[in-house]
């Protein structure tokens, strides 16, 4: 288990290595000081607030992180997140403000809807793939946009609020019963307090079962043993009596229904939001897929991916008070990135050669001379 | 010993007159096309849908998707999956914003090419040389250059005057501008010459002065970065098919294992494939920059992926995927004239008259399932057409995407990507 | 070296070659010596690092250990280029032909007329064209690769290294694909070429042709060369196979038939036809024929007559027309899964593409087209304890040589992952089986394994049908055989009678008989 947890570890450590360096060059051609830089993006960091706060970022991160992965695991790339989430939020804000129904179940049916409605957008994309062999990094683009498109005419138009005489382009804000509570009481019953004003946002346990359940999909289950085949290989899915093109259209379908509750965290659980608006996040969609990348689309992985990108986002807030660009955040992580793909691909390779090497070995025995039939005197 | 067959024998299509061959089949598209806008110009009674005007902003908004397509074909071509054409364009508006604010427009387009190049080499390093998977490879550009050119332009712009972490100050000076003289009434050694292809516009006839709006749409009042990326469309078809490098290339993508064979380097192919699409893409960039005459965030877009759908489209072939950057650019031009929400109307009326047609062309074809979608699809955007007054303004912006989408479900089906391109080549697997 | 001599230096001279691989040592200690002006036939078993040895002549890589001498000097190649500068050229066994290109296209590739910005087409196709008149080698410079027959992309092949004016060729298994006249043909042509001062070497294991076409052979057992012998006519076939083989040639075994009455596979009427295309070409045209429990039909063919689609048919993954017959019940419209779960067991013809995910462990793969029936499917999930189990089974019955089961199947060697797919197969308990190639790219050792494996099922009542390249592999294991030539089963023959020979004839329709 341990060498094997070492090799997990040796190529995101080369890859942070690399975009610390990089990413320090950028800092002294701007002219300011790495270190200086780095402690205050520590300093930071280094706080229970600060964590709780991480872990609030990340959570919706991991959501996206797990909606992409799905897809890539069989080697579909849907990049359409983004329109997926955003398109079912805003329709299931819009049903959760119009309907009144107690607590849980408020709660259980805009999720529902979001779910849905998004699972439902990835479907076109899952259908022109299938029966009009229409590339899904092409169709989901596109989805975006022209999701982009309906979500600010259904908000103008149809959706708009009232309250303040329709002013601002959002939604009412979702009554009580359709809220999730923040886990602090949970916490405190450990006998730990945050300080006030310290929330550890209460869609985080949905987070984890997502994490639990892909894992069990993933591993354990019939349909993920087909997936990760399908991926894996067409050829011999398809001789294992895959169909791929309901494979194909099964895990687009499921991808955009995971990515329909990225947006519920927001929704449903971060006091800043409770509505949709100008202001609610739409791009976690794409930071999903580089959640997934680094996380290489496993469970765990994708944790501490999405960990990472929420650390340095926190990181780098502070960083323009101090005269230093808080630009330096995205491109730590652009580089971090790019070095970690590469670095995968690199270790790999070398491990794969390894495994190689050493199963040859230690089946090294000379063949038994079995009996002859034919050696070829014709054929 | 011959195999039995039950199946009557087909009648020769090419033998009926009104059927065209395949190998007009898009020149014929092009005509029918032209006839649908004319008929609904005449009957929304919008001039604007087929003005030389909208030609002009069309082709001004095609270039940048064209370039990122032209990009796409190359690193295709060579044999690697170009998601990133998106970030190199970023990378290109970035270079493109400092040096036209520093040096001036011809050096903006030599810095937005620099910067693609950069990013593309990038890449490359990390698709050619260590085997990352394409698109997990372009995607991760797409996500670093943001970052960087967000980056460069708080260093660059933040503290100067018009300048902010989000655009340039602007470039400085102006790019020329070319119209075609005989034809469009360009200046000869300050003689205007005979504008004809306004004539015919103005007189309002059946197809002729559509016809006569497009030629002059392109020919007139162009921006010089546009004319050059005509020049750059016309050398990179040179290059691809009538010159050894362009056989290497495209062996490259077709079968490594065979170029390799014959001592052709596919991993230098490769690079050069990436270079040269990056050097497009950011050209690309560049000219997003010169329209808008400085450098703004989020310029880009989504215009990389366009390119890569009109590369599709265009079957990894420049002349294809400059006609369909032309369609998608009309389809974005038309949101960027006056009244955009009455322009759409009539391109409804337009789809509905151009998809009536089709489906006449696929009844002769007996292709009845086709026929019956492109039928119901027809009687949609008659329908929409007829009951929308005015379209909602942000519906209008989803057009483009819509027409791509639409554009590149029906197209995808004959095509046919370089046979190997995706695939890792790892020297020494001959 | 520098004395002049009357005697011609050899064309190539390898000495004490070594090439390793990761895990693997391919050559070790191969000594060649061709004359000028020959044909030269390496023979040697599959694996016995025939290809290996002609890659590092050609400078695909470059040998551990070990010398090359071309024509009396020593040489390094580090890549094909310096090969090709040294007048040697390659046609692989799997051809290195770009299929949307031209003709002149993939000829004219890394060595193209013209300047740097310019392509001269014309001259390209006018020197084409009189390459091949010369050596009977003709082709249209402008065809597309795509739309050449086997025959034509050899010829195609050929042109391509004498166009770079090579003096030495090396073919390696150039007859594998061509039909009787083809490969008359293709020695006619390397003939002319010798006669003119070229040298030949050609990599085989067909008997027959070495002892026909060349000059003088090389026999490679196990990375060594074991044999060299100047004149053919000197030996025999059944020497040269003992010298491969390493060991006496048992004589092919008496059996007691097994077969049956009962019918397992019925199969009436199966037709294949080109795939997107309406009226396109019958892969299988009105396939009938009936399988027996404890019987193997063998189906014999040259490569591409319709018996990989017809396996694939029977299977399920092409689109068929007729009806299927499993124990009575009509399986024709049943998904490959169902039909998998009702007892046919799949051994696709190639392994690595279709039989495994080379990435999944053994165990992962023991489940591999059986994951929605039991023991593996327990509910919606799978039951890796079951898989673990049927794993280690596979490994001790099959004899599949692996540090453990948690190891993925990339790291087996050919042999061992064929091991892998039979027992996986076997070890479900099919009612029939569907075999192509069962021992294709397998060493001596796991080949007869194989074979043992199929002949215990058979006992136990399987039917199985066997499609392969091997005659001699079909005459030792079927109880019947069927000929396919052109999608039609055109002969059916008693394998205890036929010889290989005769049924070469009725593969390429020489012979025509009525079934």
């Amino acid at each position: 288990m341990l060498p094997g947890l070492r090799k997990a570890l040796l190529a995101p450590l080369v890859a942070a290595v690399a975009a610390l360096i990089v990413s320090s060059i950028a800092l002294l051609i701007s002219g300011n000081s790495p270190q200086e830089a780095f402690v205050e993006m520590w300093k930071t960091i280094d706080s229970t607030e600060s964590v709780v706060l991480i872990i609030n970022r990340a959570v919706p991160y991991y959501i996206a992180g797990v909606a992409v992965a799905i897809g890539f695991k069989m080697n579909l790339f849907n990049i359409g997140a983004n329109g997926q989430y955003v398109l079912a939020a805003l329709i299931a804000a819009w049903v959760g403000t119009k309907t009144d129904l107690p607590a849980p179940l408020h709660v259980t049916l805009i999720m529902f809807v979001s779910v849905v409605v998004a699972g439902a957008w990835a479907a076109i994309a899952g259908v022109l793939k299938v029966t009009r062999n229409v590339n899904e990094v092409v169709a989901t683009i596109m989805l975006n946009f022209i999701a982009t498109g309906i979500v600010s005419f259904l908000l103008a138009e149809h959706f708009r609020e009232t309250e303040t005489g329709g002013l601002v382009a959002q939604t009412e804000v979702l009554p009580e019963s359709a809220r999730i509570p923040s886990l602090n009481r949970l916490v405190e019953l450990t006998g730990f307090h945050f300080a006030p004003g310290v929330r550890l946002l209460g869609f985080l346990p949905f987070a984890i079962a997502l994490g639990i359940g892909y894992h069990l999909l993933l591993n354990r289950s019939r349909f993920g043993y087909e997936l990760r085949l399908s991926g894996m290989n067409p050829d011999a899915a398809r001789a294992a009596g895959v169909n791929p093109k309901a494979m194909i259209f099964k895990t687009i379908v499921l991808s955009g229904a995971v990515a329909g509750l990225i947006g519920m965290h927001y929704l449903l659980a971060d006091p800043q939001f409770y509505k949709f608006g100008d202001q609610f996040p739409k791009t976690v969609g794409f930071t999903g897929i580089s959640i997934a990348l680094l996380g290489r689309n496993h469970p765990a992985g994708i944790i501490a991916a999405s960990l990472v990108w929420a650390t340095i986002e926190r990181g780098t807030q502070r960083l323009s008070t101090l005269g230093i660009p808080q630009e330096i955040g995205p491109i730590l992580q652009g580089s971090f990135l790019l070095a970690a793909v590469i670095a995968f691909e690199v270790v790999k390779r070398r491990s794969d050669a390894a495994a190689a090497t050493a199963a040859a070995r230690a089946v090294h025995a000379p063949p038994a001379p079995g009996p002859v039939l034919g050696s070829g005197a014709t054929a | 010993m011959s195999v039995t067959t039950f199946q009557p024998v087909e009648p020769v299509e090419s033998s009926r007159w009104w059927v065209p061959s395949p190998r007009y089949l898009p020149l014929f598209y092009v005509l029918v096309g032209i006839a649908a806008m004319s008929i609904a110009r005449i009957g929304s009674d919008n001039s604007d849908l087929t003005s030389s005007g909208t030609f002009g902003v069309a082709i001004r908004t095609a270039a940048p998707i064209a370039l990122a397509g032209l990009s796409g074909i190359f690193a295709e071509r060579s044999g690697t999956i170009n998601i990133g054409i998106e970030g190199m364009m970023v990378m290109g508006t970035i270079f493109a914003g400092w040096w036209g604010w520093e040096f001036g427009p011809w050096m903006a387009v030599v810095g937005g090419i620099l910067g693609g190049v950069l990013a593309g080499l990038v890449m490359s390093v990390a698709t050619t040389t260590f085997g990352v998977n394409h698109i997990v490879a372009g995607f991760a550009i797409n996500i670093l250059a943001p970052g960087v050119a967000r980056f460069m332009s708080n260093e660059l712009f933040t503290n100067q005057p018009g300048g902010s972490v989000s655009n340039s100050p602007g470039n400085r000076g102006d790019m020329g501008r070319f119209t075609m003289p005989f034809l469009s009434g360009g200046d000869l050694f300050g003689w205007k010459s005979p504008d004809v292809f306004g004539w015919f516009e103005r007189q309002g006839w059946f197809f002729v002065s559509d016809l006569g709006a497009l030629l002059k749409g392109l020919t007139a009042n162009l921006s010089l970065d546009v004319v050059l990326t005509a020049v750059v469309f016309v050398l990179a078809g040179y290059v691809i098919w009538r010159t050894p490098f362009g056989l290497r290339l495209r062996a490259a993508g077709e079968r490594p294992a065979a170029a390799d064979s014959l001592g052709v380097s596919v991993n230098k192919m490769r690079y050069a494939g990436m270079a040269i699409s990056g050097g497009l893409a950011g050209m690309g960039g560049a000219v997003l920059v010169l329209f808008a005459n400085r450098y703004q965030q989020d310029q880009v877009a989504g215009r990389g992926y366009l390119g890569l759908a009109t590369m599709i489209f265009g079957n990894w072939r420049p002349l294809g995927t400059a006609g369909a950057a032309g369609l998608f650019g009309y389809a974005q031009g038309i949101t960027l004239r006056t009244n955009p929400e009455l322009v759409v109307r009539a391109l409804l009326l337009g789809a509905a008259v151009g998809l009536a047609l089709v489906v006449a062309l696929l009844i002769a074809r007996r292709r009845g399932t086709a026929a019956a979608i492109a039928a119901v699809v027809a009687v949609v955007a008659y329908w929409a057409f007829y009951v929308t007054e005015e379209p909602n303004n942000q519906l209008v912006f989803v057009t483009p995407y819509v027409v791509t989408l639409v554009a590149v479900s029906i197209g995808a089906q004959r095509l046919r990507p370089p046979a190997e391109e995706g695939i890792p080549w790892h020297k020494g697997s001959l | 070296m520098s004395t002049v001599t009357t005697t011609v230096p050899l064309a190539i001279e390898l000495r004490d070659i070594v090439k390793r691989f990761p895990g693997v040592v391919a050559n070790d200690g191969v000594n060649l010596s061709v004359r000028p002006g020959t044909i030269h036939a390496i023979v040697g078993e599959n694996g016995a690092g025939k290809s290996t040895l002609m890659k590092t002549l050609y400078g695909a890589h470059r040998p551990d250990e070990g010398t090359i001498q071309v024509n009396g000097i020593e040489r390094h190649f580090r890549s094909p280029k310096d090969a090709i500068a040294d007048g040697i050229g390659m046609v692989f066994q799997h051809f290195m032909l770009a299929a949307n290109l031209t003709v002149w296209e993939n000829i004219v590739l890394g060595q193209e007329p013209g300047k740097f910005f310019r392509l001269d087409s014309k001259g390209a196709r006018v020197r084409l064209r009189e390459l091949g008149r010369r050596y009977g080698l003709e082709l249209d410079p402008d065809a597309l690769i795509a739309d050449l027959g086997v025959g034509e992309k050899q010829r195609c092949e050929i042109l391509k290294i004498l166009y770079r004016g090579a003096r030495i060729l090396i073919l390696d298994e150039p007859t594998a694909v061509l039909v009787p006249h083809e490969v008359d043909e293709l020695f006619a042509s390397l003939r002319e070429l010798t006669a003119g001062g070229a040298t030949v070497i050609f990599i085989t294991h067909k008997l027959d042709e070495v002892l026909k076409y060349a000059d003088a052979i090389t026999v490679i057992r196990d990375g060594k060369t074991v044999g060299e012998v100047p004149d053919p006519s000197s030996v025999t076939a059944r020497d040269l196979a003992e010298m491969m083989v390493g060991s006496e040639l048992p004589s092919p075994e008496i059996r007691e038939s097994t077969v049956t009455a009962v019918p397992a596979l019925e199969v009436e009427g199966l037709t294949v036809t080109e795939e997107d295309e309406p009226d396109g070409r019958r892969l299988v045209d009105g396939a009938t024929f009936t399988i027996h429990r404890g019987e193997i039909l063998g189906i014999a063919g040259v490569e591409g007559n319709g018996q990989a689609e017809l396996v694939k048919a029977l299977v399920g993954i092409l689109p068929a027309t007729g009806t299927i017959l499993l124990e009575g019940d009509d399986i024709s419209h049943l998904p490959t899964q169902e039909r998998r779960a009702r007892g046919i067991g799949y051994i696709p013809e190639d392994r690595q593409k279709d039989g495994l995910a080379l990435e999944f462990t053994l165990w992962e793969n023991a489940a591999l087209g059986h994951q929605r029936v039991k023991p593996f499917a327990k509910g919606v999930w799978i039951d890796r304890g079951a898989a673990h189990a049927r794993a280690t089974v596979i490994v001790d019955e099959f004899d599949v040589r692996t540090p453990g089961i948690d190891v993925q199947a990339f790291t087996l060697s050919g042999g061992n992952q064929q091991k892998l797919v039979v027992g996986r197969e076997m070890t479900a308990d099919p009612k029939v089986l569907l075999a192509a190639h069962p021992t294709r790219g397998v060493d001596v050792g796991a080949q007869a394994g194989i074979w043992d494996f199929l002949r215990d099922a058979r006992k136990k009542g399987l039917a199985t049908l066997v499609v392969s390249a091997d005659l001699e592999e079909l005459i030792g294991l079927s109880d019947r055989l069927l000929v396919m030539l052109r999608g039609r089963l055109v002969a059916e023959l008693d394998p205890s009678t036929v010889t290989p020979s005769e049924l070469g004839s009725y593969m390429t329709g020489a012979k025509e008989a009525v079934r």
